[in-house]
């Protein structure tokens, strides 16, 4: 099945007198359950890109399905719905929610986006908690953990939702190499353990081995589709 | 719900001094209005008790006419016989009215064998005047206050009384002219001496109804003024509006009007002082307003400001709009009530603290009013109420900013 499909997919940033094509008429399709990423120097277009697939940012032209929905066309409010309903992000600074605890981190989605009934809502909590490895940090706030430990705190919150689909644009630029390849391994686990697909962009050659289908982007074109050293996963 | 309101406490308490110090102001506001109008309240309410209490009655019925010369106190506008019969009759069959005081009013010569002074006199029946004005029998500073006033005795005003050098029990003279221009004279037993207070008759001097009579040479009954005191002051505008519906229609052979049917605040200048502290409590409530208003949209504007990138991501992870809205509405609905709270607090022990204390003032001749604040209920409701909807509406404008944030914009922003 595939999970995000895009036919001549284009953004344009127009700043003023200027436009900027950041993504120049690209196609590609991704099966549910893969574990991909995208690649490329900086400015190349991932987070341009990421964002378009994360209903984030409309496409300026082409087409674009994402879980068997096009959202080329998605208005602002269905946008976030649809986020809510099916995909889960993970930020480069991980993006916790200061005042609340870890578990209530975790909790957040099922409450404020989602809205499911208290008892089965502690229940995917303690799972993902010990999913990720977190169970004896719960109580903690994010100002008391690591970053390798925040970013698994994200990735649990990405999943809390049973998203389909999770998207993460750097994931591992603000941690050392060590914690990065913890973080991307487990990311795999989740997507073996949770059948979800992942994306996420990088431009570290040693994060990108990890990944089993590689894209690469140069000036807002795609390069090649490869398979990554991570094996294919059927 | 209640998620909400866990998230809007928490970042409130994430920065704590700055909630403290936004909750201090609104305290401040809060406490300031709630003093002002509780002290202000009381001593509009002392006054105006003291006046219609001791004097003009909640209400007056006069002769068509009558005010606009009271000065002269002119005894060819009193009211006769019929029209006394008929204000009785409206006057017996109104449940509001508690009493009411049929007074002679006139101009005399006050003589205490050496010299001579000019006085205004009520002629009252004690009863009467007793039961329409309550707080007459507590003025009197000398003398006995048991049943007011006998036939052949004058309760002198203070002023006088010092000016002319006479005592509780001396003997003095009012020489009047009535209305035929006949010239008589009555010799009175002081029977006690009349404090001073604001207000128009505040140093007038009381004699008996039938004294009057006598010094006038009335022979047929005859008033000058109906003092009607209510049961309730609240049915003041309903009575009124009453009164003039019963006695205004009553026209003469002239076709005017008979009657004249006037409340206290139209006849005494301390409703204009009443009016002033309304409007002093109308100003310092629009400042209150303003306080909180400005303040919470101020510390709200802030919290939007540097909560830009976590706005970013509860929106990107699929907050509603609305949710956001509402996350920073209960933000300022909580800092609201918090000073509120508190400032209520404050105001109400700072009330009690002043009644137990018995503070006391001065006002114009008057010495040692006691100072009682009271607040109502519905104004410490309203007070309250207007801070807490002004703090929800002081946070409208950055929550509404907040909930439409774009999301990538905003988790780009450092
Ligand atoms: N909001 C914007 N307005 C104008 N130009 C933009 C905007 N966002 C991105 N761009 C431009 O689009 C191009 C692609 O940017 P993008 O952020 O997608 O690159 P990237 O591959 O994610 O880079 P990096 O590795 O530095 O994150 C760049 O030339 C960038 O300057
Ligand atoms: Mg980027």
């Amino acid at each position: 099945m595939t999970i995000v499909a895009a036919r001549q997919l284009t953004k344009e940033y127009v700043a003023g007198d200027i436009t900027v094509p950041a993504i120049r008429g690209v196609d590609f399709s991704i099966e549910a359950g893969s574990f991909v990423s995208f690649v490329g120097p900086s400015g190349s277009g991932k987070s341009t890109l990421l964002n378009m697939i994360g209903c984030l940012d409309p496409p300026t032209s082409g087409s674009l399905e994402v879980v068997g929905k096009d959202v080329a066309g998605l208005r602002s409010s269905e946008s976030a719905r649809f986020r809510g309903e099916h995909i889960g992000f993970i930020f480069q600074d991980f993006n916790l929610i200061p005042v609340l605890t870890v578990f209530e981190n975790i909790e957040y989605p099922l409450i404020m986006v989602q809205n499911w009934p208290v008892r089965k809502r502690r229940q995917q909590v303690e799972r993902l908690l010990e999913a990720v490895g977190m169970q004896d940090q719960a109580n903690k706030y994010p100002g008391q953990i690591s970053g390798g430990q925040k970013q698994r705190v994200a990735v649990a919150r990405a999943l809390v939702t049973n998203a389909k689909l999770v998207l993460a644009d750097e994931p591992t630029a603000n941690l050392d190499r060590d914690t990065a390849n913890r973080i991307i391994s487990l990311m795999k686990t989740m997507r073996d353990e949770f059948d979800t697909t992942f994306i996420f962009s990088t431009h570290d050659p040693k994060v990108v081995k990890n990944a089993e289908i590689v894209f690469a982007l140069e000036d807002g074109l795609l390069q090649t589709e490869s398979n990554g050293q991570g094996g294919s996963h059927v | 719900m209640y998620n909400i309101f866990k998230i809007a406490a928490r970042n409130l308490l994430r920065y704590k001094r700055r909630t403290l110090l936004t909750s201090i102001l609104i305290t401040l506001g809060v406490v300031a209005v709630l003093l002002f109008v509780s002290v202000s309240g009381s001593f509009k309410s002392l006054m105006v008790g003291q006046i219609t209490d001791s004097m003009l009655g909640h209400l007056q019925v006069h002769r068509k006419g009558y005010i606009a010369s009271i000065d002269s106190l002119p005894l060819n506008r009193n009211l006769q016989g019929k029209q006394v019969a008929k204000v009785k009759e409206v006057l017996d069959a109104s449940p509001e009215v508690e009493a009411y005081s049929m007074r002679i009013k006139l101009g005399a010569m006050f003589s205490n064998y050496n010299e001579t002074t000019n006085i205004r006199i009520n002629a009252v029946n004690p009863k009467q005047e007793q039961q329409a004005s309550p707080m007459l029998t507590g003025r009197i500073l000398q003398g006995e206050k048991e049943g007011l006033l006998d036939k052949g005795e004058i309760l002198v005003p203070e002023l006088i009384a010092k000016g002319m050098k006479v005592k509780v029990g001396d003997t003095i003279v009012l020489v009047a002219t009535n209305k035929d221009g006949l010239v008589n004279g009555q010799p009175f037993v002081v029977r006690g001496i009349l404090e001073s207070i604001s207000g128009p008759g505040g140093r007038d001097g009381y004699i008996h109804l039938s004294d009057a009579k006598t010094l006038l040479r009335i022979d047929k009954p005859e008033v000058s003024e109906i003092a009607i005191r209510l049961k309730e002051m609240d049915t003041l505008p309903d009575v009124l509006a009453n009164l003039k519906e019963a006695l205004g229609g009553i026209l003469n052979k002239q076709g005017k009007p008979v009657f004249e049917v006037h409340s206290w605040e139209k006849l005494s200048p301390f409703s204009k002082i009443a009016a002033m502290i309304d409007l002093m409590t109308l100003f310092i409530k629009i400042m209150l307003v303003a306080i909180v208003l400005v303040s919470i949209m101020n510390v709200m504007i802030m919290s939007v400001y540097e909560r830009i990138h976590e706005i970013g991501t509860i929106a990107a992870i699929g907050t509603s709009p609305s949710k956001i809205l509402a996350l920073f509405l209960t933000e300022g609905l909580l800092l609201g009530i918090l000073g509120t709270l508190i400032g209520l607090v404050i105001s109400l022990l700072a009330i009690a603290g002043m009644n137990v204390s018995s503070i006391s003032f001065d006002f114009g001749r008057q010495k040692d009013l006691l100072l009682a604040p009271v607040i109502s209920t519905t104004d410490v409701l309203l007070v309250v109420g207007i801070v807490i909807a002004v703090a929800v509406i002081g946070s409208l404008q950055p929550a509404w900013k907040a909930s439409r944030m774009n999301p990538i914009t905003a988790l780009r922003h450092v």
